[in-house]
């Protein structure tokens, strides 16, 4: 059962000299209860972008279409007033930098009571109570409540954002580049407990990041964006052994792998500018496979295997062979 | 010091019949803990972060050598004593078999030219008003060489094309802000050299940088490696280090807990550390899932540095002995030459 749908969303950035930016071109994808999705692709694809239109999060130069349907409910339809009921008490989020999400004046467990206050969910007592749970849940002792965010390592105080998220007992948490500034140690630390407490609590897990093996270890899906469009979507296990995308192939080759034999390669060139009309397949500049439609006409996603789906021009001929 | 470290790389050194670039011994620097006018006038002793704790090591002309470990692992610090920028406390650094450990700021300026380093954000370390020419030019000029504006240009032109910036003469008059990540960290390389050095040290080069334009950084800086130049490269990236480094060495709370050929130190860790740290680097292939072994906590404050083995509160497997023994980097049974680890049980 589907349990939050994204259909073709659309994000425009008024620019400050004129013009407009066309950050995300038509996104859509859905999750379950329990599972968890990547979403990945490089700065500017429009990753961020998308989940910050899903939580009615965008700055006020932002012009945002489509429909975001949560339990077939249209939580987009209305703008700041359908998202508003939603936001922290269905859908929460954990923010890249846990040192810019948590309020440097406040104890930590205020901070995890304000939102169950604001959604009405506990107060008093019963809230500290439940916010002390909810830190001892992430792996920080209930005594951390009374803490303030500088008292608590980098580690820690992602811990404390996500407990944080978890305040109003969500159905979908989305996670943008939870680990990104964390050493690999408690980048591990904090992946386990994203894939426990996703298991769990039946919680449906959006993983925002650029960091393709993380989202490897974790995910059971993923979808590659690319100039704001997604290129691939699919099981990650297809992605990494049948990709049907040349970026999503050459993304993956320009990853290095701890027991990797093969050489490390960079992508030539970079993304296209937003600002402007694209014409043909976005990524065929720098595609190692492009051929004659690739300039001139845009590839349409199309399903290429069970749950899989791609935009490449490739996928259409008989030519194809995965390399 | 560890004498082992020692005689082990002399040894290679004459096999190799060349001397070290780069030969620092039982290197020790410290920062202050600051402390509030109570401390002070109770006269509580100075109290210090031992950030670097006896770091000894060798960097060869043509090698690569990573140093890793997490942040505040003093893997910077050692770059930065390494290059002077701060003060080591004790140990010595060789550059070319001169003692340049208590070399004073004059006499260091000639050295400074010699070993370059490269910062981590492109972004940062650029300047905004100034063209890709100017950047790349003005170490000329501090440094007094290159002679005539025309020679200047020259090298200029010439240091871009060997960072792959082509064709030069365009993008020398390019502004940073018209440069992707990639272009700029390429600048950044150009204006270290244009001095020539033989010794680079890049601190996390690539981690700023996206993942499509990484491998080309990377394999720009294993080119220059090629060409004879000595780098240090820190990271906290295994993945990258097994990739581009020649020799790994592997940092814990101040100091370099193994250190080995890169393949050796990937595939066969002899230190608990090393193997728990490699156990938690994702892997590519969703297939490959192996179980991380999580270590408990966080890395102990440099102030206090666990006695005896200082990874022993956090070790997995370690033994009584480890809670007074501090090992010293030595040559496991089961490893090959110049693959050592400091752990009693190896």
């Amino acid at each position: 059962m589907t349990l939050l749908e994204v259909r073709d969303l659309h994000v425009w950035f008024d620019l400050p000299h004129g013009g407009e930016l066309h950050a995300v071109q038509g996104v859509g994808f859905e999750v379950d209860p329990g599972q968890r999705l990547g979403l990945v692709g490089e700065s500017g694809c429009g990753k961020t972008t998308t989940i910050l239109a899903l939580m009615g999060l965008l700055p006020g130069n932002a012009t945002v279409a489509g429909s975001v349907l949560l339990d077939g409910e249209d939580i987009l339809a209305v703008g700041e007033d359908t998202v508003r009921p939603h936001r922290w008490k269905d859908v929460a989020m954990v923010f890249q930098g846990a040192m810019n999400a948590l309020n440097p004046v406040r104890t930590v467990g205020d901070q995890i009571v304000e939102p169950m206050e604001l959604h009405g969910i506990a107060e008093g007592e019963a809230a500290r109570r439940s916010a002390r749970e909810l830190l001892e849940m992430v792996g920080i002792p209930g005594s951390g409540a009374s803490r303030y965010p500088h008292e608590f390592s980098g580690g820690m105080r992602q811990r404390a954002a996500l407990a944080m998220a978890l305040a109003c007992q969500p159905q979908v948490l989305l996670a943008d580049e939870p680990t990104t500034a964390l050493d690999v140690m408690v980048q591990a630390q904090i992946l386990e407990m994203l894939v426990a407490l996703s298991t769990e609590l039946n919680l449906a897990l959006i993983l925002v990041t650029h960091d393709l093996p993380v989202v490897a270890q974790v995910c059971e899906r993923a979808a590659v964006m690319y100039a704001g469009r997604i290129a691939e979507a699919g099981p990650v296990d297809a992605l990494y052994h049948d990709p049907r995308h040349p970026y999503t192939r050459l993304l993956f080759a320009a990853t290095p792998d701890l027991h990797g034999e093969r050489d490390v390669v960079s992508i030539p060139g970079t993304p296209p500018r937003l600002d402007r009309p694209i014409v043909g397949c976005p990524f065929q500049p720098r595609c190692d496979r492009a051929f004659e439609p690739c300039p001139v006409e845009r590839p349409e996603l199309m399903g290429v295997g069970s749950n899989h789906i791609a935009a490449c021009h490739l996928n259409t001929v008989a030519a194809w062979n995965g390399a | 010091m560890k004498p082992s470290v020692a005689a082990g790389l002399a040894a290679q050194a004459s096999a190799d019949a060349r001397a070290p670039l780069l030969d620092v011994s039982d290197l020790q620097t410290r920062y202050p803990v600051r402390r509030g006018i109570a401390a002070a006038i109770a006269r509580r002793p100075r109290r210090f972060v031992r950030a670097v704790d006896g770091v000894s090591f060798s960097l060869f002309p043509g090698e690569l050598l990573a140093l890793v470990g997490e942040s505040g692992c003093g893997k910077t610090t050692t770059a930065l004593s390494v290059l002077k920028l701060v003060v080591a406390q004790d140990g010595t650094i060789r550059f070319k078999g001169q003692d340049i450990t208590r070399l004073r700021h004059r006499d260091l300026r000639p050295l400074r030219r010699r070993m370059q380093l490269i910062y981590q954000d492109p972004y940062e370390s650029l300047d905004p008003r100034f063209r890709v020419r100017q950047t790349v030019e003005e170490p000329l000029i501090i440094h007094r060489i290159g002679g005539s504006r025309a020679e200047r240009r020259r090298r200029v032109l010439d240091a871009l094309a060997r960072v792959e910036l082509s064709p030069p003469e365009l993008y020398a008059e390019r502004y940073p802000h018209e440069l992707s990540g990639g272009q700029r960290q390429r600048v950044a390389i150009a204006s270290s050299l244009v001095l020539e050095p033989e010794l680079l040290v890049a601190d996390e080069p690539v981690s700023m940088l996206d993942v499509s334009v990484r491998a080309g950084i990377l394999s720009l800086l294993d080119g220059l490696r090629r060409s004879g130049l000595g780098t240090l490269m820190i990271t906290h990236d295994l993945s990258t280090a097994a990739h581009f480094a020649d020799r790994i060495a592997v940092m814990y709370l101040g100091r370099i807990v193994e250190e080995g050929p890169a393949r050796e130190v990937v595939h066969n860790p002899q230190h608990p550390y090393t193997k728990a740290l490699l156990s938690v680097v994702p892997k590519r292939d969703p297939r490959v899932r192996t179980k991380p072994q999580v270590l408990k906590g966080e890395t102990p404050d440099p102030v206090q540095i666990p006695r005896g083995c200082r990874f022993h509160p956090r070790c997995p497997v370690a033994e009584p002995r480890c809670r007074t023994i501090d090992p010293t980097l030595h040559r496991g049974a089961k490893s090959v030459e110049r693959h050592l680890a400091a752990c009693v049980l190896i």
